[in-house]
């Protein structure tokens, strides 16, 4: 009734060609982003932004990375832990090392250097698919740890091999370190989000996309038509890494604030991004979003309504919030394999016919 | 971004949270995960004791305890989860019983002015008050174990370890490289040869490590291990014959749960500890009578007399008599975090007040102060008895080194108190 395209008419090629082209979309989008940027900063509180909001906006802007690299061209990695360590370590290189350096630019060159290093290691990817690409990527996983461990001068010869971030702010207002409002962290991480989002959605739907998505789908075709594998695998695992490394630094600096290596960026956050990518859907950039709020929100409800709303014992409703995830990630995937953006997709495919589908 | 919707749905279940109560003590526990062997029993600890002073003394001071349990399953990002889950509850002081969390914890606890008490890990520094002033790590700290453990193998050589191979096998985290400093200038002091052996989280797999261990053949092992890790160490060990009393593990490798797996071979392995082991104590019956008896015991009920358990209640029982000097030293029986601090702060331990308690001879005894915020640094050795299935306490309480430790707190905490342009003051 409301969500159709009939009566919504375009009149140039840029209206035509937007990311929402439905109106009632738009509409939506625009309210979530209205939502998230007035009205959430006032009424959020310490509790919210680092349990829930923070992690959120961390990990989609690390399933976006992972899904423009698995998602759109097709290239399995499980070296997503270690690019992240990557962009922490850089931006705690960078913040030490330039203190008067605005963290903003830090961050970003954090997620530069990933890139970097994520292209290094894209390499074999010229020469290995599928499982055995995955394996080298897995290879770049402990490597990475490996090496924040074993050499001193990455964490300032700390006795304790713990990386802390040191006190930076924006505009005169803190946003890592102890004494951060929770409003500013939380801005500070949507504006980093949102901008991923956008810049990921517009690269993804242009020329390069296209190429990615090519390779992806068949690598000999695309190489026929002139897709050429080196420049396009490589891109993605640079563009893929630079999105990785922001949140990285962003897990490191804004979130945690401290962190040690094998700790926080071990082969389970490498899983964990992984799966993201797949329950909220490959190849979409609202199932990153999707996927990152169902391993990183459903836990944390679960947690509250199990032991605060119900007073169960701690270390049951632990396991229970395992099997009940675990349960809930099959059943999404047998009711639709292709994730929870796809269910999305067709729930929006029906809407458009309400309330006279035949 | 859907999503959100649902998650403020959530708002309204976390609103109806545990009733305030009047003393809260938070307990961030974890029984799950490759840590659980460790954490249920300090868990279950912690939680008997404040049941006993509730239902036996009607709280502390007349002030009833509230513990609202949190599980972090020694992951940091649960940890800071639970951390502001429960601060906003009026919590008066934090043990979160991982150095991990710890780290993350400092600035935010120092920040909140709620205080943490990390009896025996986290941040070594922590020490020098002057710099930490809500942080304690009493009685005992990393760098005490570390000096102790060589004080008791100079004791086992007659004094002289000169050419002696000593190797450290240790948790590669934030925890497992502490003592490495302490072991360094230990290494100059007398002149042992020291080498390091890395165990990566968590832990289970460590045959590469041993065969090394074997090559090397050390004169002793000092182990800083914790979870899984321990048990899969000393069974390792036993697999290339270590001789189990050259094999000396910190407080925290030191639990039932480590040695019993491997069984009668896991027979004279020694573990620090800064506290007395087992269950002959006068507390453990009233705890009985009170606890056990009405159903009340934390967890599964099986952890009562083991070294993690009795630690637990150490740690509940150290935090009890802060929180009774607070209210002696304000004259209020509701305590703020703030007052629960100066309670730390004054605290000190004799032997008459543990006696009192129902544990006579416990601990080792300490008055906290400004400058001193981690004791005297006192741990004793305890020796696996595989027979008789229990810890013996082989030495009495041992003093380390000061001479060598002191000066790497100080060192250590100046440069924290630099880098975070703090002025070390104590007013």
């Amino acid at each position: 009734m409301f969500y159709r395209e009939a009566g919504d008419f375009k009149t140039s090629y840029v209206e035509d060609s937007q990311t929402f082209p439905i109106k009632f979309d738009r509409y939506r989008y625009y309210f979530v982003l209205v939502c998230a940027f007035a009205v959430v900063p006032f009424v959020i509180n310490d509790y919210w932004v680092n349990a829930i909001f923070m992690p959120f906006l961390i990990y989609s802007i690390a399933a976006i990375g992972l899904n423009i690299l698995v998602g759109y061209c097709g290239q399995v990695s499980l070296g997503t832990g270690g690019f992240m360590a990557v962009g922490a370590y850089g931006c705690y290189k960078l913040m030490t090392a330039f203190p008067d350096v605005s963290i903003f630019f830090h961050i970003i060159a954090a997620g530069g250097i990933t890139a970097l290093v994520g292209v290094l290691f894209g390499l074999p990817s010229l020469r290995i698919k599928g499982f055995y690409l995955a394996v080298a990527t897995l290879a770049a996983q402990f490597f990475l740890v490996w090496l924040f461990n074993r050499v001193p001068w990455f964490y300032n010869y700390s006795a304790s091999g713990q990386i802390s971030a040191p006190e930076r702010t924006i505009f005169g207002i803190e946003v890592t370190g102890a004494n951060t409002e929770a409003w500013a962290t939380y801005l500070f991480c949507l504006v980093f989000t949102v901008a991923s989002a956008i810049v990921a959605r517009n690269l993804t739907r242009g020329a390069q996309g296209r190429k990615w998505m090519a390779i992806r789908d068949m690598d000999i075709a695309a190489e026929i038509i002139g897709v050429d594998p080196l420049k396009a695998k490589l891109s993605a695992f640079a563009v893929s890494s630079f999105f990785v490394g922001i949140s990285g630094a962003l897990f490191f600096a804004v979130y945690l604030g401290a962190v040690e290596v094998g700790e926080a960026f071990g082969i389970n956050k490498s899983f964990l991004v992984l799966f993201m990518v797949i329950i909220g859907g490959l190849g979409s950039i609202f199932g990153s979003f999707a996927g990152a709020a169902f391993l990183v929100l459903l836990p944390v409800l679960l947690k509250n309504v199990l032991v605060a709303g119900l007073g169960w014992p701690t270390d049951l409703a632990a396991h229970l919030e395992f099997m009940i995830v675990g349960a809930l990630i099959i059943a999404f995937l047998i009711a639709e394999p292709h994730g929870l953006a796809q269910l999305w997709r067709v729930m929006k495919e029906k809407l458009r016919l309400w309330p006279f589908p035949h | 971004m859907k999503m959100k919707l649902a998650t403020l749905a959530l708002g309204a279940v976390m609103a109806a949270g545990p009733a305030l109560a009047d003393l809260v003590f938070p307990s961030m526990s974890y029984r799950t995960g490759p840590y659980a062997a460790g954490g249920i029993p300090f868990a279950d600890g912690y939680a008997d004791y404040f049941t006993l002073l509730n239902e036996r003394d009607g709280g502390i001071g007349g002030e009833k305890i509230d513990m609202p349990e949190c599980e972090t399953a020694y992951n940091t990002e649960k940890g800071v989860e639970c951390y502001e889950a429960t601060k906003d509850l009026g919590s008066l002081v934090y043990q979160p019983l991982s150095t991990g969390i710890t780290y993350q914890l400092i600035p935010k606890v120092t920040a909140d002015g709620i205080p943490m008490l990390t009896s025996g890990l986290g941040r070594t520094s922590a020490k020098n008050g002057a710099v930490f002033p809500w942080l304690f790590n009493f009685p005992a700290n990393y760098w005490d174990g570390a000096s102790v453990a060589i004080k008791h193998i100079l004791d086992e050589e007659g004094g002289d370890v000169n050419d002696k191979k000593i190797t450290l096998v240790y948790h590669n985290s934030a925890y497992g490289k502490e003592p490495i400093r302490t072991l360094e200038e230990l290494s100059k002091k007398h002149g042992f040869d020291l080498s390091l052996v890395p165990v990566d989280h968590p832990g289970q797999e460590q045959k590469s490590q041993w065969l090394q261990i074997r090559r090397d053949r050390p004169d002793y092992v000092i182990m800083y291990g914790w979870g899984v890790m321990n048990q899969v160490a000393i069974q390792e060990a036993v697999n290339i014959r270590f001789p189990m009393d050259k094999f000396i593990g910190i407080w925290w490798s030191g639990s039932e749960n480590d040695v019993r797996p491997a069984g009668a071979a896991a027979d004279g392995y020694k573990a620090l500890t800064f506290h007395n082991l087992g269950d002959d104590y006068p507390l453990y019956d009233d705890l009985k009578t009170f606890v056990y008896d009405k159903g009340l015991a934390a967890g599964a009920g099986d952890q009562h007399g083991t070294a993690l358990y009795n630690r637990g209640l150490y740690g509940a029982m150290l935090v009890a008599e802060a929180a009774k000097t607070a209210q002696e030293i304000h004259g209020v029986s509701a305590i703020t975090p703030a007052m629960m601090r100066d309670g730390m702060e004054a605290l000190e331990m004799t032997e008459e007040k543990m006696a009192a308690l129902g544990l006579p001879a416990f601990g080792p005894e300490f008055q906290v102060t400004c400058e001193n915020h981690g004791g005297n640094g006192f741990a004793a050795i305890g020796q696996w008895d595989a027979a008789a299935s229990e810890w013996k306490m082989i030495t009495d309480y041992i003093q380390s080194d000061q001479e060598i430790v002191q000066p790497l707190i100080e060192a250590d905490s100046m440069a924290y108190a630099e880098e975070n342009g703090i002025t070390p003051s104590c007013d």
